[in-house]
């Protein structure tokens, strides 16, 4: 067995694979990476299986020992990754020698990097996933975001790792938004004409209460027509929530499995990698897309990330 | 029936328009049968007082293809068997460090806080679904008498275990979490454990009863 050393966590770092879906019975929602597209990219880079367990840092990076060596791939988030002062570059699998330290400082430009380990992160599975559940501290190494000192196990490399790399123009596709594309929400019909304008022609300020449970948006206020409670239902994924005061909120991988404010919109699937990816301070937009061209956003994206051959040269 | 689109990838299926218990047993019959007979584009299932939410896998149908396939679901299920609840007792220590707002509950409703316990205990809630953190289980009904709201400004923390009520509502946080329901009092039980079976004290359809104990019984049955 090889070992993870955390010299320095950075802001918070968490083991993440693609979340444990199906358990909302049990008041369980999915967890998993922020942006599963980036962990995708960074496994399969290495080999590794799409959603293998991988360090999810949020912002800024963290210092990181590997006693015996690893090949690891970095995918997200431009950290400014270095090993003995040379820059580590982002998307490509780079073996890191035994005993030399992997350093990672604070974003250039998105929120989320990746550091993907051949072999994967060993932790002890809950309901069948890696991921960790903060809110619960369930799942993931201890259930907790990780700390200087947490020495973790990684898989053993089995392979010379063939060096893999990305065709031009995948990550083009991929890119991070900053106009998040939308479906009407299933209370949208609460709302004005007025409120559902602004939505999609208003600029929204990520703010700094925005977590992995949900991102809290500052901007104009939507306001529902008349009555604002509603008998609490099941939230999906990407949900904008409007409180009674007007504010909108993005639900995200560790929300709240159901809920009793309105939902105007919804983030597409497509699309919520880039959620994962926004910054406190970011402003976004809103596109209103129909369901057919949602559904067909989406089902083009888990062909392309579902091809070998279209993703790597 | 009613059926409305929540996400590109996930379907509200509505079974009634009020909380109670007609709309629900159809939530948790439409629930068993999709447990029994269960379907491989189905990703996710969140039951709630009137509604299921089903999340599919849309890369293999769409919202019509579900929709038809809940229509020949929903009449079938009328017929699966509820079972027999479980029932579930659950000790609370009421009031002090354990219900910080048991005495302003009292003074909104103008009743003494003993009188708020009385009313608290006296039901057999029934659990309608779980939401919001893993274990936390949507009781109801509450007396109209103690149905007070949730705080203007939600705790930062609130402590595991501790008992809630909101509108008519109650609930036990499984886990110290943010929370902005009113808190009467604590239980010393774990709500969620993930090593045991179930892992949930409370499940969907149980029935619960609260049992009043004291600060010593509490710091007792915490130590064991």
């Amino acid at each position: 067995m090889s070992l993870l050393v955390v010299e320095s966590a950075g802001l918070l770092t968490t083991v993440q694979d693609f979340g444990r879906e199906g358990y909302g019975v049990l008041g369980v929602s999915a967890s998993g990476a922020a942006d599963a597209v980036a962990l995708r990219l960074g496994n399969l880079l290495l080999q590794n299986s799409a959603g293998a367990p991988a360090l999810e840092m949020t912002l800024t990076g963290g210092t990181f020992l590997f006693p015996d060596g690893a090949v690891i791939c970095l995918a997200g988030a431009n950290f400014g990754a270095q090993v003995d002062g040379k820059v580590l570059e982002l998307w490509r699998p780079n073996a890191i020698l035994p005993g030399k330290r992997t350093v990672l400082g604070a974003t250039r430009d998105f929120a989320r990097c990746y550091l993907c380990v051949a072999g994967g992160i060993g932790v002890v599975e809950f309901l069948g996933s890696a991921s960790t559940h903060l809110l619960s501290g369930l799942g993931g190494w201890e259930g907790r975001a990780l700390r200087k000192g947490d020495v973790l196990p990684i898989g053993r490399l089995e392979k010379n790792i063939r060096r893999r790399k990305l065709r031009a123009g995948v990550l083009d596709g991929l890119k991070p938004e900053k106009t998040l594309r939308v479906t009407r929400g299933p209370q949208s019909e609460w709302f004005p004409e007025e409120a559902r304008r602004t939505l999609v022609g208003g600029e929204f300020v990520v703010s700094e209460e925005s977590n992995r449970m949900g991102l809290r948006l500052d901007g104009p206020r939507l306001a529902a027509r008349g009555k604002t409670e509603m008998i609490s239902e099941g939230t999906p994924l990407g949900a904008i929530q409007v409180t009674p005061s007007g504010q909108a909120i993005i639900l995200f991988v560790e929300q709240q499995t159901t809920g009793g404010y309105p939902k105007i919109a919804n983030v597409i699937g497509a699309d919520l990698h880039c959620v994962g990816q926004l910054r406190p301070r970011d402003m976004i937009q809103f596109e209103e897309v129909s369901l057919e061209a949602a559904r067909a956003l989406w089902i083009e994206q888990q062909r392309l990330l579902n091809s070998e051959e279209r993703l790597f040269a | 029936m009613r059926f409305q689109a929540a996400s590109d990838q996930a379907l509200l299926v509505y079974l009634g328009e009020e909380i109670g218990a007609p709309a629900h047993e159809r939530v948790v019959r439409l629930l068993r049968l999709l447990q029994q007979e269960p379907i491989a584009w189905i990703r996710n299932i969140q039951p709630a007082y009137c509604s299921l939410l089903i999340t599919f896998d849309a890369t293999v149908v769409d919202h019509a293809e579900v929709q038809a396939k809940l229509s020949e679901y929903e009449p079938r299920a009328k017929k699966m068997p509820l079972g027999k609840p479980r029932l579930v007792e659950v000790p609370v220590c009421y009031g002090g460090e354990f219900g910080p707002d048991l005495d302003d509950v009292a003074a909104q409703q103008g009743l003494q806080p003993e009188k708020v316990v009385e009313l608290h205990i006296a039901r057999t809630y029934h659990a309608y679904f779980l939401g919001f953190a893993p274990g936390f289980a949507y009781l109801g009904d509450l007396a109209d008498e103690i149905a007070t709201p949730r705080l203007e400004t939600p705790r930062k923390e609130v402590a595991a275990g501790s008992v809630g009520i909101a509108g008519r509502q109650t609930a036990v946080y499984p886990f110290a979490t943010p929370g902005g329901w009113r808190l009467i009092g604590r239980t010393p039980l774990a709500l969620f454990r993930k090593d045991r079976e179930p892992m949930g004290l409370i499940a969907i359809g149980d029935q619960v009863k609260f049992r009043p104990i004291t600060r010593a019984e509490f710091l007792a049955a915490r130590q064991a």
